[in-house]
């Protein structure tokens, strides 16, 4: 809000430190963005004729369109699971004791500590066909026949969601943390019950931080290619494996940047849904 | 909703809580109050004022004792079950709720329907004279606002008990005198039992029935305000409330009513053993406030230079150095021509009356 003369100085004199950076992101980001999309305005793959066909391809296209759409769906149930799993482990944060904190925090890092191939590799062993579940239930008696985990929906999803996870959870737990406790003893105070209390006040006031949780988590979902490929196996197409096939193997970059670039533009629509949500509830914006 | 609630009483009985951590917070509190009292409770930063209130509220279940409302031991009720308006010192006010929304909470809570709970929030909103600002969020009102939203919030559930923590501590002097006949105003009118905490000896002396004072989880005295003021219990009490001179003397003869004590100033008074029976040869603490002191002409009182003379409007203090070193406050009013006194004059004082002087066994 209102900008002191003060702090004005202050950004004037970020600007030029600024500057690295900046031409760092020109060079290595912006740049090859649009070389991307100079890319993707060429009809054949030798990139002489220009033309929107590779669009046209594209959106004609079911297989691409599916594609584009599981992709989609995929981190909508990353973020789904990461926040209905996220949101207890946050709550319960800013209700124990120093030492259960650093605990809690530990655990809730500890996916990111840990290398995204070995993380992966993990979860084959866990979800595979003689994995550590399979083998349980089994000894169990519970099932005859291994389930099918592994190269599914559901495992990559389970997967990502551990390794998204922080992403959520650390977003959350700042969010908790800035709401005054005396809400919750005002609310019940004033008859309401635990549930009313969440639902009425927690909820509504712990929403930036829901919002800024579920953004990070959803983009970071969508475009984890190891996990997905690795956990997903060849059976599940998402758009970072599409693109790549489509580049790599193909060697049709043409249409690979056009898919890119779709990518790009549906991640944004989605991402200014979850933030115009957010500005349209109130207790947001303000101070 | 013409009837007013009717307060219910409360009774703290034997009430002890320690924290988790080992922190002794409250000590045996015992206190009765009466369906419809203002009860203040007074006491310094870090006595258990806050603790108590939050046993009452349920918010802490206490260690030892029992917290009665009306006929009801309510030990196992939780805090939504209690009907106890609780006012928070910060007000706690649902900052992404409006004004309206805030005062409704309750009655949403309750299941009262849309109509009758707008016809409500207006009528408490009116009560507390912020009519226009139903659709405003707390955040674009001004303190003494806030705090009115907060009880207006209170109210609305028409609680048997209103708890009030330090409801007037972030509100400027003028704002804090309007806010303090205000909710006295409301609570005559509602008779709502209302319990306020505070450190301010002043807000205590002129809002309360009856005060009660703390010191370090411990009840110092439980009266009304001339009880407190007049006759302190306890040397505690007597400091804490209002301002007074202490002064050390040894006790010369003693019964119940009266004590002559030799002050070390060096004078023979007849001093009020306020905190029980002293012994004779006994070292004692005498407390005479500078309004109950006077200058005497003749040679009954102790003796002191005066040193500075601060006019205060309505009175003048005088600092008077006596023979014993230490420092005694003399405020006299200013009715008429009151005696100019100059730096480093010889004087005599004396207490107005023994009634006036109270004298409690010294502590080491
Ligand atoms: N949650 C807690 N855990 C441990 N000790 C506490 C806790 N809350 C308060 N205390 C301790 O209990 C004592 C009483 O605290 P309390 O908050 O009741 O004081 P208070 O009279 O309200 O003080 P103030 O006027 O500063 O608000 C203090 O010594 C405090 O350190
Ligand atoms: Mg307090």
């Amino acid at each position: 809000m209102g900008a002191a003369p003060a702090s004005r100085d202050v950004t004037s004199y970020g600007m030029g430190l600024a500057a690295p950076l900046a031409l760092f992101f020109l060079l290595f980001f912006v740049a090859p963005l649009l070389q991307l999309l100079w890319l993707s305005l060429h009809n054949d793959t030798a990139g002489l004729q220009w033309g929107l066909g590779q669009y046209l391809h594209f959106l004609t296209d079911p297989f691409s369109l599916g594609v584009l759409g599981s992709t989609l769906l995929l981190g909508a149930e990353v973020t789904a699971v990461c926040l209905v799993l996220g949101f207890p482990i946050a709550w319960l944060y800013q209700r124990v004791g120093p030492k259960l904190q650093t605990i809690i925090i530990l655990i809730v890092l500890l996916p990111l500590l840990t290398s995204v191939v070995v993380r992966t590799f993990a979860w084959i062993v866990i979800l595979g066909r003689q994995g550590i579940i399979n083998a349980t239930l089994q000894s169990l008696g519970i099932i005859d026949t291994p389930l099918k985990l592994l190269y599914t929906q559901f495992g990559v999803v389970i997967a990502l969601a551990q390794v998204q996870m922080p992403l959520m959870t650390l977003p959350l737990i700042t969010a908790l943390g800035r709401i005054d406790p005396n809400l919750d003893d005002a609310s019940c105070s004033l008859g309401a019950g635990s549930w009313r209390t969440f639902f009425r006040i927690v909820l509504p006031l712990s929403l930036p931080g829901i919002i800024a949780g579920c953004t990070l988590t959803y983009a970071a979902a969508i475009t984890a290619f190891i996990t997905q490929s690795l956990v997903g196996g060849g059976q599940m197409l998402f758009m970072p494996m599409y693109l790549y096939q489509q580049a790599s193997t193909l060697q049709n970059w043409p249409f690979a940047a056009a898919i890119s670039i779709i990518f790009l533009l549906a991640v944004l629509a989605v991402v200014s849904v979850f933030t115009t949500l957010g500005r349209m509830s109130r207790g947001y914006g303000g101070a | 909703m013409a009837d007013a609630p009717s307060g219910r009483s409360l009774v703290v009985d034997a009430v002890t809580h320690r924290y988790p951590s080992g922190a002794l917070a409250v000590e045996n509190i015992n206190l009765d109050i009466k369906g419809g009292e203002i009860i203040a409770l007074l006491g310094p930063s870090g006595c258990g004022k806050t603790t108590l209130l939050r046993i009452i509220a349920g918010f802490i279940a206490q260690t030892q004792g029992r917290i009665i409302i009306g006929d009801d031991i309510v030990d196992a009720l939780p805090p939504n079950k209690r009907a106890v308006g609780i006012v928070f010192q910060n007000y706690a006010l649902f900052p992404h709720l409006s004004i309206s929304e805030n005062v409704a909470y309750g009655l949403a809570a309750r299941g009262i329907d849309k109509a009758a709970r707008q016809r409500e929030v207006q009528r408490l909103l009116e009560l507390v004279q912020l009519p226009t600002m139903a659709e405003r969020l707390p955040r674009q009102l001004s303190g003494g606002q806030q705090q009115r939203v907060a009880l207006a919030r209170a109210l609305a559930i028409k609680p048997s008990i209103l708890l009030l923590d330090e409801p007037f501590a972030a509100l400027d002097k003028n704002l804090r005198l309007d806010m303090q006949i205000e909710v006295k105003r409301l609570q005559r009118v509602s008779g709502i039992t209302t319990l306020i905490v505070t450190h301010d000896q002043e807000e205590a002396l002129s809002m309360a029935d009856r005060v009660a004072v703390l010191s370090h989880g411990k009840l110092e005295q439980f009266g009304s305000p001339s009880d407190v003021y007049d006759r302190p219990q306890t040397l505690f009490v007597n400091t804490f409330v209002g301002s007074t001179n202490r002064m050390p003397g040894v006790v010369v003869s003693a019964d119940r009513t009266a004590a002559k004590v030799r002050l070390d100033a060096g004078a023979e008074i007849i001093a009020r053993p306020a905190g029980g029976a002293l012994s004779e040869g006994g070292r004692v603490t005498v407390c005479i406030r500078p309004e109950h002191l006077q200058f005497v002409g003749d040679e009954t009182g102790f003796a002191g230079v005066v040193g500075m003379s601060l006019p205060l409007g309505a009175t003048v203090v005088h600092e008077v150095t006596t023979a014993d070193g230490s420092g005694v406050k003399v405020s006299q009013a200013r009715i008429g021509e009151t005696r100019a006194l100059e730096n480093g004059a010889a004087v005599r004082l004396a207490p107005l009356a023994p009634s006036l002087a109270n004298a409690f066994p010294a502590t080491l």
